[in-house]
């Protein structure tokens, strides 16, 4: 299942990034074999609307979930729309310290 | 003739200006105030009336879905990303929507037409014999200020002598009141916030084409920085009203100073007269 973090850099351990929208990164990691992309953000400093478009690209890279500090509602009302789950992760540890926690089942969902 | 009062810094007495230069030329003619400043209008707590209140529409895309191919040709071209295409789904974000229209002109398949939704409203009054005020207020929760004030100035169109209060700030809603003006006055303070946004307007104006003139407001007396940068500009410090506890409770009672103290009249009617100038309009 690729699981999609947003982050500050392009590695695993660069800092998770709270925002969704405007993360720096997305990193998308299959986390059956542990392989990830690392998708710098076209929109990190769009004007508006970024929400929804940054959702679009999750979607086109067939993530199933979505592990970030916080989502807006619009990019939030896009992901629930395309079955993307999403966990909240915001104590500003690294995508690898991310990982660990969501494969401990210890993130709690939002809806 | 066509004037705006505009100021870069907020809180600097636009509306204070304003509503003492249309209520000095009531005494003579007829005037039109029209308040563009949308998002927070208060024009009208100087001159309360009874008022006329027109809604003000926006067209909005909406997608037939029964003709929808999913195709993402509209949400490729929204730079706005209001429109959001999933396989079997199109969900539309209006808070997002410029109303451009564009989407419905990109979808091959004709499956997006435009509807009217309420973006705002404009009210009309009569509080005084020649004064006529039309003020524009945004809908709460729509972000678009400029066809709001667009419908405003528009009630406005054929009136001889009309004074345009705008936002303050120098981004769209203030171009937008400025577009088709012949003159600006621009209301500042003696402080460096006053200075430094007075330059962003003064940068504006320019660019628009659109004569200006300044008035300082609460002076201190210590206004070298300003007049400096006035002269270095080639505009005119019109007029300087002094920091004053008296007028700013007058103006805190939702009086006016040109009623309260008529002798302030002679100062907004030779203020006036420079505006008429730097309009090129000979009074």
């Amino acid at each position: 299942m690729k699981v999609c973090f947003t982050a500050k850099g392009a590695t695993l351990d660069s800092p998770s990034e709270d925002r969704f929208g405007r993360a720096p990164y997305f990193i998308i990691l299959e986390s059956e074999t542990g392989a990830f992309e690392a998708i710098q953000n076209p929109y990190a400093d769009g004007a508006g609307g970024v929400g929804p478009k940054a959702a679009q690209i999750l979607i086109a890279h067939d993530v199933k979930a979505l592990i970030s500090g916080q989502v807006g509602g619009n990019a939030r009302e896009v992901l629930a729309s395309a079955g993307i789950s999403m966990y909240t992760y915001r104590t500003g540890g690294s995508v690898k310290d991310a990982f660990d926690q969501f494969t401990k089942n210890s993130l709690v969902r939002s809806e | 003739m066509r004037l705006a009062v505009a100021s870069g810094k907020g809180g600097t007495g636009k509306t204070m200006v304003a509503a003492n230069l249309a209520f000095m030329l009531t005494q003579t003619e007829r005037v039109t105030l029209v308040d563009c400043d949308v998002e927070e209008p208060n024009l009208h707590l100087f001159f309360p009336a009874p008022a006329t209140t027109t809604e003000v529409t926006g067209p909005v895309p909406v997608v037939d879905e029964n003709t929808c191919q999913y195709c993402g040709l509209c949400e490729e071209f929204c730079q706005y990303g209001a429109m959001t295409v999933l396989r079997s789904r199109v969900l539309f974000f209006p808070e997002l929507c410029h109303s451009c229209g564009g989407c419905t002109l990109v979808c091959p398949n004709g499956a997006i037409h435009e509807e009217p939704k309420q973006i705002g409203t404009t009210t009309i009054s009569t509080p005084l014999p020649r004064l006529n005020l039309i003020s524009g207020m945004l809908k709460t929760g729509n972000p678009h200020a400029v066809p709001i004030i667009r419908a405003a100035k528009k009630l406005a169109a054929s009136d001889p002598l009309v004074i345009c209060d705008t936002a303050p700030g120098t981004s769209c809603p203030v171009v937008e009141t400025l577009d088709g003006c012949d003159a600006c006055i621009l209301v500042t303070e003696s402080t460096p916030f006053g200075l430094h946004d007075l330059q962003l307007a003064v940068d504006v104006t320019a660019r628009l084409g659109v004569p200006a003139g300044i008035i300082i407001n609460w002076s201190d007396g210590k206004d070298q920085a300003t007049i400096e940068f006035c002269m270095d500009h080639d505009l005119e410090v019109m007029m300087t009203i002094p920091f004053d506890r008296e007028i700013a409770a007058i103006q805190s009672r939702g009086e006016l100073l040109c009623r309260v103290r008529p002798e302030w009249q002679k100062a907004f009617a030779a203020l006036f007269v420079k505006c008429s100038t730097l309009a090129g309009v000979d009074r």
